[in-house]
């Protein structure tokens, strides 16, 4: 099944829901099999977000544009 | 009276008030002069100007600060406070008395400020400012966080690379403010109200370095926790060190002891979300291996079960009788098959003895005038030449004669 694109926080909140829903253990085999899949393409999703997330920081102008911001030494 | 007063020159109130005026005006020290006192009498008119006098042990002086000075009180004066006042002293005519015009007010000290900020925390306190009720919730996982503070200095660096480190999936915005001096609240309240008014910031730290407490205390002032008040964004105050406190440490919904522990505070950690993320799938493979064997116990138990067995002989047997319909289906449908063959070769015969051919073997002949086959004398006249086909070959005729007869 299609897996969209969801933020970390909704990602690990329906792994968490699917692991639990295993471990009960009342699916069927096939449905089981299903939330098995949609767990694990979650998982890489996460692990792909933690792995290749890169910080953006802005520094916000009088006039309200944004530009990149580097911290100056002091 | 026995002093005579003819002889003295007689000036109005005026012009008495006037010349006190100015010599008061022309004395260097009141030009410009710093006052210590305990406020008393202080009265803030509608106009905006502050009535008040200074007193000590043995003494009253009254003092005046307009409007224009008024607004940039970094603090709320309170009767009983200790101040230095600074400004000059002149006469008001009308009253024909002396006050200190008064172009800032200052606590008097460490105690003081302290004695300031008590003031001002039991008033807001009492106000609602501080409620927990209040408080709104942190965001797990910010989107975006807006950093409203300095740009320069190390606190801002420090809470970037705490936030990048533990959290690099959250943006961040760094909102530059002012944070000790003139204007330095008033430009942090600006920064919050603004920030509420975008619909992509879901938390906010304010804050700055250590410092003495008067550089802290652009965070003591009203306008910075009534902004943090009202503010719909979650704001985390993060001023100073340790032990520093501010007002808006009480009205922040979270109060970080410095910039780096609000960067800890307002973001989840990396390692410990991956170690949960790598437990989750380590319980997803588990249990999903669980399941599995349990279905193959299942099917093990299905198969060595008596009612499978038992089922086992009439399947049997209707698997032999299928195979015995199969045979004599296809016994059928042999024999079906000669029958058509035989009477094929019947219907081929009988074509055959209709063919011309075997007609002309028995001694018929077709004639034909050019390719117009020959049936009626009607269809000759005399020597037109006729082909007559028999059995083996062509004969070429004319027609020398010809007369009508009939067969029957």
């Amino acid at each position: 099944m299609a897996v969209k694109k969801q933020t970390f926080e909704q990602a690990m909140g329906r792994l968490e829901e699917i692991v639990n829903k295993l471990e009960q253990g009342d699916c069927d085999l096939d449905q089981s099999l299903k939330l098995f899949e949609e767990g694990a393409k979650l998982a890489a999703q996460c692990e792909e977000q933690l792995d290749k997330a890169e910080q953006k920081v802005n520094l916000l102008l009088e006039n309200g544009d944004e530009v990149p911001f580097e911290a100056g030494e002091d | 009276m026995s002093l005579n007063l003819s002889n003295l020159p007689t000036y109005t109130v005026t012009q008495v008030n006037e010349y006190v005026k100015e010599l008061m005006d022309d004395d260097l020290l009141l030009q410009s002069i710093l006052v210590r006192g305990e406020l008393s009498n202080y009265k803030r008119y509608p106009s905006g100007h502050h009535y008040f006098s200074l007193k000590d042990e043995s003494g009253v002086l009254r003092c005046v600060m307009f409007r224009g000075e008024a607004i940039h009180l970094r603090f709320r004066p309170e009767n009983g406070m200790r101040v230095v006042a600074f400004g000059h002293i002149s006469v008001f005519p009308r009253d024909g008395a002396y006050q200190l015009y008064c172009a800032d007010l200052l606590p008097d000290g460490r105690g003081a400020l302290d004695e300031a900020f008590e003031r001002l925390r039991v008033r807001l306190e009492a106000e609602g400012l501080f409620d927990e009720a209040h408080k709104t919730p942190l965001p797990e996982y910010p989107h975006k966080i807006a950093l409203v503070t300095s740009p320069a200095g190390a606190a801002v660096r420090d809470m970037i690379r705490i936030l990048g480190a533990r959290w690099p999936l959250t943006e961040v915005l760094v909102v530059p403010v002012r944070v000790q001096g003139d204007g330095a609240a008033e430009e942090i309240a600006a920064a919050i109200y603004g920030l509420n008014n975008r619909a992509d910031i879901d938390l906010i730290i304010t804050g700055r370095g250590g410092g003495s407490m008067e550089d802290l205390w652009a965070f003591n002032e009203e306008v910075v926790a009534r902004a943090i008040y009202v503010s719909n964004i979650p704001v985390i105050s993060a001023v100073g060190h340790e032990p520093d406190v501010t007002i808006a440490d009480y009205a922040a919904d979270l109060r970080a002891s410095t910039p780096s522990n609000a960067a800890e505070l307002a973001v989840p950690d990396r390692a410990e979300q991956g170690e949960r993320l790598a437990d989750l799938k380590y319980r997803l493979c588990m249990s999903i291996r669980d399941r599995l064997e349990d279905a193959r116990r299942q099917l093990d138990r299905l198969k060595g079960s008596r009612v499978l067995r038992s089922m086992a002989a009439p399947i049997q047997e209707r698997r032999m009788l299928c195979d015995s319909l199969r045979r004599r289906l296809a016994a059928a449908l042999a024999g079906q098959m000669k029958d058509r063959r035989a009477a094929l070769a019947k219907c081929a015969a009988g074509l055959d003895a209709l063919s011309p051919l075997k007609v002309l073997g028995r001694g018929y002949a077709i004639a034909r005038k050019g390719s117009v086959v020959v049936s009626s004398v009607g269809q000759t006249e005399q020597g037109d030449r006729l082909d007559v086909a028999v059995s083996d070959g062509v004969i070429q005729c004319e027609v020398k004669d010809k007369e009508e007869r009939s067969w029957r």
